[in-house]
């Protein structure tokens, strides 16, 4: 019972995760039709910065604020440099773009950073709370992750709901014909939102590098878990995405605690072939075919 | 006999490829006799990819999708091959490996492509990136099977007689180990080739690019989006499946670390640097894919980067330069150098020069334009 | 107020738009027809820069606009609404309009909200529900109502009465007579549905395989026999 408890919380937290990479991928899948693998990299070089700030003496804080400064920078050049040059092209141009930005930023890396496995730090505790006389699965760096993500989740969606600028990157988004007729300069809010969701995205590579090891690779498997966790969502849906992340983090938990650390990728993999053959619009479609 | 044997190269194209096929293996095998081990190795290497690459590029160039899983279904025919050869004494024969491999691959890559490639959009390449991301999980796992961190060794056969007999007749040489295996990795890119090749020039690839070239169109001209985009993936995963098995008796060594996320990664540089959709082109990717990396590592080194930093240029080169293929030349290298010739022959076509037509004679100026319309032709006639 | 000089335009090979001039006049209903593939929609993307001239110039209040941005029309006074209604569905009514107020440059005002949702009682109702739950006349009214949210003085309408019923298009042609009288609102309004067009209209311009056929008042366009039954199909 308390290991069937624990795992739970320990996926709940992973889940915030996923969520928030998921949602990165969302942000820009449902404005240019791209799921930007390169995310995983550009998370990963963020946190690369993050550490070599802290190595050299700086606060957590302080590298935990430029990597979220550098995901957004990042983003907003990819989107310039890369993606704007093969806007009219078929889809296919930018994807090949985005992977290869991932071979450069992954050789990049571990030219400058190294190849060998890092620890990072945490700034909270990364020992279980003690409950009653046990120690359950979650953390003080467990809570200031779910916490981390629910903030910036809400920053979002006052964003997009509430101010003008969102209004019109959602519009964009949708029709960005009809957005450009309306006088939105469709253009700025691509950039915009590819800076965002290198923002979001890089929150994800932070928070799942607190207390634990980084290398070049060590967020290729988190984007794995991001896309399904977005295709169970819809892939478009960013309310979709969270819940898709919370889902497959629970459910990975029990895999990793019940069969296999090894077998979590696969796991996930089967998870992403169920949803494709039972409902390829997520698991809240209406209708059990999609066409996009 | 010289007009005949023309018309034989305009009207079969199975005649042609074969032909083809058959002077390439026979350049491979005049090279084999010339290099050393190491080089015979490295052929085998370019054999592998290439074959990898080749199905990658039939998968992207002709029906538009994306893999990020090859290096992975490629561990799965290596890691197939690897089972089938525990030891010196299994004695399986070697076709039978091959065959099983890629039936293993495409089974794997049926279960994975089907339900993602059947719909358009970014599924295929998602699934195939878990694909890349689980297989090594699953070598870890079933560590008592598949050898763990360690891998798998393979135990090659010896080299048969009745090839070091051949060989000897032919060239007066033995043939080494490698050698064999290059020779066997090269037919099996031979046959590969041959064998997509006239896939895509028929009806099976005129249904993968009208399905690439326009979904609707497609659609109203009677063909199922989903069965012609799985059946694409299919022949691409089995094409992985060969050069996985190559790989293992090339390398003979199955072990998760040989197929990283960046393999996959960097087949797809092969055929995008080469040119989408051409399997000249592929050959050349997998090319660079081979011979590069010592090279621009040796750089690496000598501008002081430790060995494992300087591993890592060759991929940093190779994404550099798929980005600028991208943006600066979407047709690849074959593809530009296609494009190139032929923008030149238009231009000696439409404006002769009259001092080098005076100079050659009449031979060199008509021949151009003939020579032009030849690959028109050929599109035209396989029905 | 707004004058085509010799405007032409191409897809590819094909030549959608050929020497175009006409002028539509301020605080008149302008009425362009012609049949399917006659460039009436072609020539409105031009007007609105969606797409580019191969030649030829185009005049805003003696303004030209030959390399001017879509996304600066609404800045210019003009407001393009595209064919198939153009409603963004995945926003909700007001959000909808509030887009449109926004092309003006400023913050969107209560009062211009207020007087769409005037015009529009059946908006006023239901602004916090997703645009797609409209029906086909409530999404026209809820495009018309985004137009003015940008205060144009020039308005482009491609294909009003698409698919409405008629009583429908009546009341969306009453009420653009109505702005015209009391705004001074000018309008070019692109119609298949030529004899309603020619009801509403002051002028008319006839558009066939891209050229103009005819430029005359609506009233005498409407007495052409000739004309109606070659190009007008009523």
């Amino acid at each position: 019972m308390q290991q069937l408890l624990n795992t739970a919380l320990g996926g709940l937290t992973l889940g915030m995760v996923y969520a928030a990479f998921a949602l990165a991928l969302v942000l820009i899948f449902r404005s240019t039709r791209i799921v930007n693998f390169a995310q995983a990299p550009m998370a990963m070089v963020t946190t690369f910065i993050a550490l070599t700030l802290i190595d050299a003496g700086y606060s957590y804080w302080i590298g935990f604020a430029a990597a979220l400064l550098a995901g957004l920078v990042l983003g907003a050049v990819v989107e310039r440099v890369l993606i704007r040059p093969v806007e009219d092209k078929p889809e296919i141009n930018a994807v090949i773009l985005t992977l290869g930005l991932f071979i450069v930023l992954h050789a990049l890396a571990a030219v400058v950073f190294g190849n060998a496995y890092r620890s990072f730090p945490a700034p909270f505790g990364i020992r279980g709370f003690e409950v009653g006389g046990s120690t359950i699965a979650l953390t003080g760096f467990g809570v200031f992750t779910i916490g981390a993500v629910v903030v910036v989740m809400a920053l979002l969606v006052a964003l997009f709901r509430f101010t003008d600028v969102g209004l019109r990157m959602r519009a964009a988004a949708y029709n960005q014909e009809v957005a450009r007729l309306l006088g939105v300069r469709v253009g700025r809010m691509l950039t915009l939102g590819w800076a965002l969701a290198a923002l979001v995205g890089s929150l994800a590579g932070i928070l799942i590098a607190g207390g634990s090891l980084v290398h070049p690779g060590y967020m290729d498997s988190v984007v794995v878990y991001g896309f399904v966790a977005a295709v169970l969502g819809g892939l478009e849906s960013p309310i979709g995405a969270v819940v898709g992340g919370l889902t497959l983090g629970v459910s990975l938990s029990f895999v990793s605690g019940y069969v296999g650390s090894e077998l979590v990728a696969l796991a996930a993999l089967g998870i992403l072939m169920l949803v494709l053959t039972l409902r390829p619009g997520g698991l809240f479609s209406q209708a059990a075919e999609r066409r996009v | 006999m010289p007009a005949k044997l023309q018309r034989l190269w305009r009207d079969s194209v199975l005649g042609r490829h074969v032909l083809v096929a058959l002077v390439g293996l026979l350049v491979v095998l005049l090279l084999l006799e010339t290099v050393n081990d190491f080089r015979a190795i490295q052929l085998s290497s370019m054999a592998y990819l290439g074959i990898a690459a080749g199905g990658l590029t039939i998968l992207t160039g002709l029906n538009g999708q994306i893999s990020l899983g090859h290096g992975a279904l490629m561990a799965i025919g290596a890691y197939t091959a690897a089972l089938m050869l525990p030891d010196r004494d299994a004695s399986t024969p070697l076709p039978l490996v091959v065959l099983v491999s890629v039936l293993v691959t495409l089974a794997v890559g049926t279960a994975v492509g089907a339900a993602a490639a059947r719909l358009h959009g970014p599924y295929l390449a998602g699934a195939t990136l878990a694909l890349a991301v689980a297989v090594p999980g699953i070598a870890l796992y079933f560590g008592e099977t598949l050898g763990g961190e360690q891998g798998l060794r393979v135990s090659m056969p010896d080299v048969p007689v009745w090839a070091l007999d051949a060989e000897y007749l032919l060239t007066g040489t033995e043939m080494t180990r490698s050698g064999w295996v290059a020779l066997m990795a090269w037919t099996t890119l031979a046959v590969t080739y041959v064998l997509l090749a006239n896939l895509s020039r028929g009806r099976v690839g005129r249904r993968w690019r009208a399905v690439r070239d326009g979904e609707v169109s497609a659609e109203l001209a009677g063909i199922r989006l989903g069965r012609s985009r799985v059946s694409a993936f299919m022949v691409s995963a089995a094409a992985a499946g060969a050069a996985g098995a190559m790989l293992a008796f090339t390398v003979r060594l199955a072990a998760p670390s040989g197929f990283t996320l960046t393999l996959s990664l960097t087949l797809l540089t092969a055929v995008v640097l080469g040119g989408l959709g051409s399997l000249g082109g592929a050959l050349v990717g997998a090319a660079l894919l081979t011979f590069l990396p010592p090279f621009v590592t040796s750089v690496g080194s000598d501008a002081g980067l430790s060995d494992l930093r300087a591993a890592e240029l060759a991929p940093l080169v190779y994404g550099l330069v798929m980005i600028a293929v991208i943006l600066l030349a979407p047709a690849g290298i074959a593809g530009s150098f296609r494009a190139w010739r032929i923008r030149r022959q238009a231009r000696v076509a439409v404006a002769p020069a009259p001092v080098a037509a005076s100079a050659t004679g009449t031979t060199g100026t008509p021949d151009s334009p003939t020579r032009s319309t030849v690959p028109t032709s050929s599109k035209g006639t396989p029905t | 107020m707004l004058t085509l000089h010799e405007l032409s335009t191409s897809y590819g090979p094909v030549k959608a738009l050929q020497q175009v001039s006409f002028t539509a006049r301020e605080g008149e209903i302008t009425a362009v027809l012609g049949a399917n593939g006659a460039g009436k929609t072609t020539l409105l993307r031009t007007v609105s820069g969606l797409q580019r001239a191969d030649s030829g110039t185009i005049e805003l209040e003696g303004r030209r606009l030959g390399k001017v941005a879509a996304d600066r029309m609404p800045g210019l006074g003009m407001a393009h609404v595209p064919e198939g209604r153009g409603v963004i569905t995945e926003l909700t009514i007001e959000e909808n309009l509030r887009l449109g107020g926004l092309g003006r440059g400023r913050r969107v005002q209560p009062a211009d909200l207020d007087r769409v949702y005037d015009l529009f009682a059946i908006l006023g109702d239901r602004r916090a529900a997703l645009a797609h739950t409209l029906s086909g006349g409530e999404r026209q009214m809820l495009v018309i109502g985004r137009a003015l949210m940008a205060g144009p003085r020039m308005l482009l309408l491609d294909e009003p009465s698409l698919g409405l019923a008629p009583r429908i298009v009546a009341q969306i042609f009453d009420l653009l007579r109505g702005l015209v009288q009391s705004d001074g609102l000018s309008v070019l309004l692109v119609e298949q549905n030529a004899r309603s067009a020619l009801s509403v209209a002051d002028h008319g311009v006839v558009l066939n395989l891209g050229r103009v056929v005819a430029d005359d008042d609506a009233a005498t366009l409407a007495a052409d026999d000739q004309l109606r039954h070659a190009y007008l199909g009523f």
